[in-house]
């Protein structure tokens, strides 16, 4: 009995690295200290109203920036991991194969938990107040988005401590995933933990997109919205194309997993190469679904900063649309040494320079919008500033990566490596951050520091160059990703070992950038600058018309819109002297909190955790959870209530100082 | 949820109607008329592989088009028609799924 | 913002409005749901002719069962259309009349579909033979798992009206149902044709 508990244990829990033990113990440490703090203050059934049941789009965004911020820090540490193995020639730092889980969960948080989730983050806190709506078109699905990303993101980090970590690449191809060669876990948390956030994704797809197209404030047409939130809906058309091929294709590598099904094995008339077609079919747009944002925000920066309508908006909406459609045409590109016929790779080769096109078209946009501007260098300025040398190299390597003759040379280099962080960091990250900085005000009510912000953006920056300017030359000298080291001969004769160096020093200064954020946070949580007036930058668009942060219905009456910039036009009539028509409240009709979202998530959690290790008394019941708590959802009629007229009245007294 | 076309299209669900009876009859008639030819040109080898395909596929297309139109009901609902756009671009997705998969996945057949 | 949007604030308009946006949620859902099947048609596409030697389409499918089903889904459809024009005439009885023809019929057709799949399975011919079978399988299975999912929700809703009548609400879900039916319909036509028709011909 006690030799098969111990059995038992030494496969469930990772055992035999120092690191690992490391782990298990901060984690038990911060679990007991997360329980008492919330039990000593009396924090449960706040946590439960206020957050883990609320249905209230502004909160479940905040939840998403925090996951988001936590899944940076392991994703970084697992970078600075890689980064120090590889610092010298034959480090003994990390073994082979935990080199391998190491970079496989970097990329894949990276992506799946931390780009997305803060995006997320962006379209929840800014969409619905940008369109003057007080919520999005579906909360409660809303909610149940947040919980399962929450519960496919904790699936997929508990493989570091139990089972075993994926190690199979960032995008698991097979065969190396197969069962044959990867009979651990880890892949299986690899699939679960994707597939249950993934579900998460798409509803928020779909329900981003039914909120752009149909809750806007009467009087915004289309052409009149502001062009973040036309780079949400990009983005989302994207996202509910994509994540079904996503879906199906994890599917399918769990059935060759679990039933012993043949798609992507190499026996038995299965191909891996399928799989790798599929995957991309979904990774390509992927690509483009977490920079489109980015663009949308710098556009509403610039503008905002510049003080001048942005240059250019029809353009700008077109060339965003025209990425979203395009993106699905040029997902062979990943794959050009397949082998597969010239006029595969000619068609893709060109389609990948073709979305070039309309990407440049918005760099210009942006130059013409700053053009004699009135430009104020403040943090969101500062962050689109650093984006746009920074993309446009990344754009440009990643024009010489489409020529596929030529990519015969750069595949799997570290040429690529350099060029896809140079995009998604100097794109996606800084951004998000340029968004971060610039709606934080309206989120919490108070402004982040500026000069702490400003050593962070310059270590940031100066990191990033110093880490990934070197691999494009490592890349030419032959060194390939994934690689977890390199004889002293290749590092000394061959010049590797210096750049690897000076790439390694870089990322451990954008390591010092995130410690400084988090610094900068926490100093401003205390003695941040207030927003008092709702308005902190002299914004354009309808999210800065209302008091910071804002009150749970958002706006206590609809606002008419009348042209793009809306706010920016009513503070021009009130200093014409051009009064708004006085405005009577009316009863608002909001949704009730709901805890379905989040047992339903917490059942897939099991359900999936059953899946991973093959227990099925464990699974089914987990799936029986997430139908019970549809029906039960299916059976709720009681969903919604009306505010009534003199509690916004005395809200919006206690948020504005005076009555409306 | 601009109020006017809302207003609008009540009026036009209202005169149009939720599909009547006769729709319903016409769209199974059509249905089962479109299930039973391919099935007859199958099944007695009528057509060469090429023009067998063609047929299959037309078949099934109108197929669609007729639950479209008969039984969902496609051409009622509010302007603008998002929901035509969304099906005409998802369906332009799919089709680039599966053709650019056979296409690129050919490979397999020459160069083995 | 001139003035207020008062048009809004008349509760029952804001309601009715409100569920159409929830179709409309529902059916760019389908249209995932589209995209699902279009990966899984595309994965059948590419390996059903990897039979590994084994026995291809033309040897394993019989066409007649096939056919019965077909016809069943289709006849499915239609009256979970007549359960539509029931609901818009308000007509609880005859609606819900309608929608248990259409359970049974759907029922009807998972029923032949796994006796079907449990024959070709118990003659060894299993998900795990080679790629032409696990594409098979899964393609055919994840349509029927939509049916069965499909009947489930039917049944729901029929408690559902039978407890509160044809609502607003009630009209929401019901139409989503038919629309999802529909949908499942269609789907099954291309794969009878791109699975089983092409299969045998």
């Amino acid at each position: 009995m006690w030799e098969n508990i111990k059995d038992f244990a030494s496969t469930f829990f990772v055992t035999g690295d120092p690191l690992i033990y490391g782990a298990d113990v901060s984690i038990g440490l911060t679990s007991i200290a997360i329980l008492f703090v919330l039990t000593y203050f009396k924090k449960w059934k706040w946590l439960w109203r206020e957050w883990i049941t609320t249905v209230d789009h502004k909160k479940i965004g905040i939840m998403y920036l925090i996951a988001s911020l936590l899944m940076l820090f392991r994703g970084g540490v697992d970078a600075l991991l890689m980064r120090t193995q590889l610092a010298l020639p034959n480090m003994k730092f990390l073994q082979a194969d935990h080199y391998n889980a190491v970079f496989t969960t970097h990329g894949t948080i990276m992506i799946l938990f931390m780009a997305m989730p803060l995006m997320f983050a962006l379209f929840n806190l800014v969409v619905p107040l940008q369109l003057g709506a007080r919520d999005v078109a579906f909360p409660f699905l809303n909610s149940m988005s947040f919980w399962l990303f929450l519960m496919g993101a904790m699936l997929f980090n508990l493989s570091f401590v139990i089972g075993g970590s994926p190690d199979a690449g960032w995008l698991s191809y097979p065969p190396l995933s197969e069962l044959a060669y990867s009979p651990g876990v880890g892949e299986n948390f690899y699939i679960w933990g994707i597939q249950i956030s993934g579900i998460g994704s798409l509803a928020t797809g779909i329900n981003f997109l039914v909120t752009i197209l149909k809750m806007r404030a009467p009087g915004m047409k289309m052409m009149k919205m502001p062009l973040f939130s036309w780079s949400v809906l990009s983005s989302s058309v994207m996202i509910i194309f994509a994540f079904p091929i996503l879906t199906v294709t994890l599917a399918l590598l769990f059935l060759d997993r679990f039933v012993g099904a043949h798609f992507f094995t190499m026996d038995l008339g299965g191909n891996p190469m399928m799989y790798v077609n599929l995957i991309w079919m979904w990774g390509h747009p992927e690509v483009y679904i977490v920079v489109i944002p980015a663009f949308g925000i710098f556009s509403e920066v610039v503008s905002t900063f510049s003080k001048k309508s942005i240059f250019g908006y029809k353009s700008m909406v077109f060339s965003m649309m025209l990425i979203s459609v395009v993106s699905f045409f040029t997902w062979a590109h990943h794959f050009f040494t397949m082998g597969s016929s010239a006029n595969v790779n000619v068609f893709f080769a060109i389609s990948t320079m073709v979305i070039g096109i309309p990407t440049g078209v918005k760099i210009f946009n942006w130059l013409f919008t700053m053009f004699r501007g009135r430009i104020t260098i403040k943090q969101p300025m500062l962050w689109t500033l650093g984006f746009i040398p920074c993309f446009v190299v990344g754009g440009a390597t990643g024009v010489m990566l489409a020529v596929a003759p030529a990519d015969y040379q750069y595949h799997n280099s570290y040429f690529l490596i350099a060029h896809f962080h140079q995009v998604l960091i100097g794109g996606v990250v800084f951004g998000y951050f340029a968004g971060m900085y610039y709606w934080w005000p309206k989120v919490f009510g108070f402004k982040l520091d500026e000069k702490l912000g400003k050593w962070s953006f310059w270590l940031w920056n100066i990191g990033f160059y110093v880490c990934f300017m070197p691999q494009y030359a490592l890349g030419f000298m032959g060194m390939t990703r994934r690689l977890y080291t390199y004889g002293s001969d290749t590092g000394w004769d061959l010049g590797w070992a210096p750049l690897n160096m000076i790439s390694t020093v870089g990322a451990f200064v954008m390591g010092l950038a995130f410690i400084v954020q988090v610094w900068q946070i926490s100093y401003s949580i205390r003695k941040g600058e207030r927003d008092l007036t709702g308005d902190p930058w002299n914004g354009r668009t309808l999210e800065w018309s209302i008091p910071s942060p804002a009150p749970f219905y958002n706006f206590a009456v609809v606002p008419e819109v009348e042209g793009t910039d809306a706010w920016w036009k009513t503070k021009e009539d009130l200093k014409n002297g051009i009064k708004p028509a006085p405005v009577k409240l009316e009863p608002i009709h909001m949704p009730k909190n709901s805890a379905i979202p989040f047992i339903m998530s917490v059942c897939w959690f099991i359900a999936g955790f059953g899946f991973v290790f093959g227990w099925m008394w464990m699974a089914i019941p987990g799936l029986v959870g997430v139908a019970i708590s549809l029906l039960a959802r299916s059976f709720t009629y009681d969903t919604d209530y009306y505010v009534q007229v003199d509690e916004i009245e005395r809200t919006e007294a206690a948020l504005r100082g005076r009555t409306v | 949820m601009s109020q006017h076309t809302h207003g609008h299209s009540t009026t036009d669900e209202v005169s149009q109607g939720h599909g009547s009876l006769k729709s319903y009859l016409l769209g199974f008639i059509f249905s089962i008329v479109l299930t039973i030819i391919p099935l007859v040109i199958v099944m007695n080898d009528m057509l060469n592989k090429t023009q067998t395909v063609v047929t299959l596929m037309l078949m099934a297309v109108m197929q669609l088009l007729v639950q479209l139109f008969f039984f969902m009901h496609i051409r009622e609902g509010e302007k603008p028609r998002w929901n035509v756009m969304t099906l005409i671009v998802g369906l332009l997705i799919v089709f680039t799924v599966v053709g650019g998969s056979i296409w690129i996945m050919s490979f397999n057949s020459t160069v083995q | 913002m001139a003035h207020a949007a008062t048009t809004h604030s008349h509760s029952h308009e804001a309601h009715e409005s409100h569920e159409s946006l929830k179709v409309l949620g529902f059916w760019i859902f389908i249209i995932t749901d589209i995209l699902i099947f279009g990966t899984l048609f595309a994965c059948y596409a590419v390996l059903h002719t990897h039979t590994n030697n084994g026995p291809g389409a033309k040897e394993l499918f019989e066409m007649k069962g096939v056919i019965i089903e077909t016809f069943i889904l289709l006849t499915s459809s239609f009256t979970s259309g007549l359960a539509m024009l029931a609901m818009h005439k308000k007509n609880v009885k005859q609606l819900i009349a309608w929608l248990i023809v259409t359970a049974l019929l759907g029922a009807a057709f998972i029923g032949m579909e796994v006796t079907e799949f449990v024959k070709m399975v118990n003659e060894g011919h299993t998900i795990a033979s080679n790629a032409f079978l696990s594409s098979f399988f899964t393609l055919v299975g994840t349509h029927g798992l939509h049916v069965s999912i499909g009947l489930v929700w039917m049944i729901a809703l029929m408690i559902q009206v039978s407890r509160r009548g044809v609502t607003e609400v009630t009209t929401r879900k019901l139409t989503n149902l038919g629309l999802y039916w529909h949908f499942l319909d269609v789907i099954w036509i291309f794969v009878f044709t791109v699975v089983y028709l092409m299969g045998v011909m």
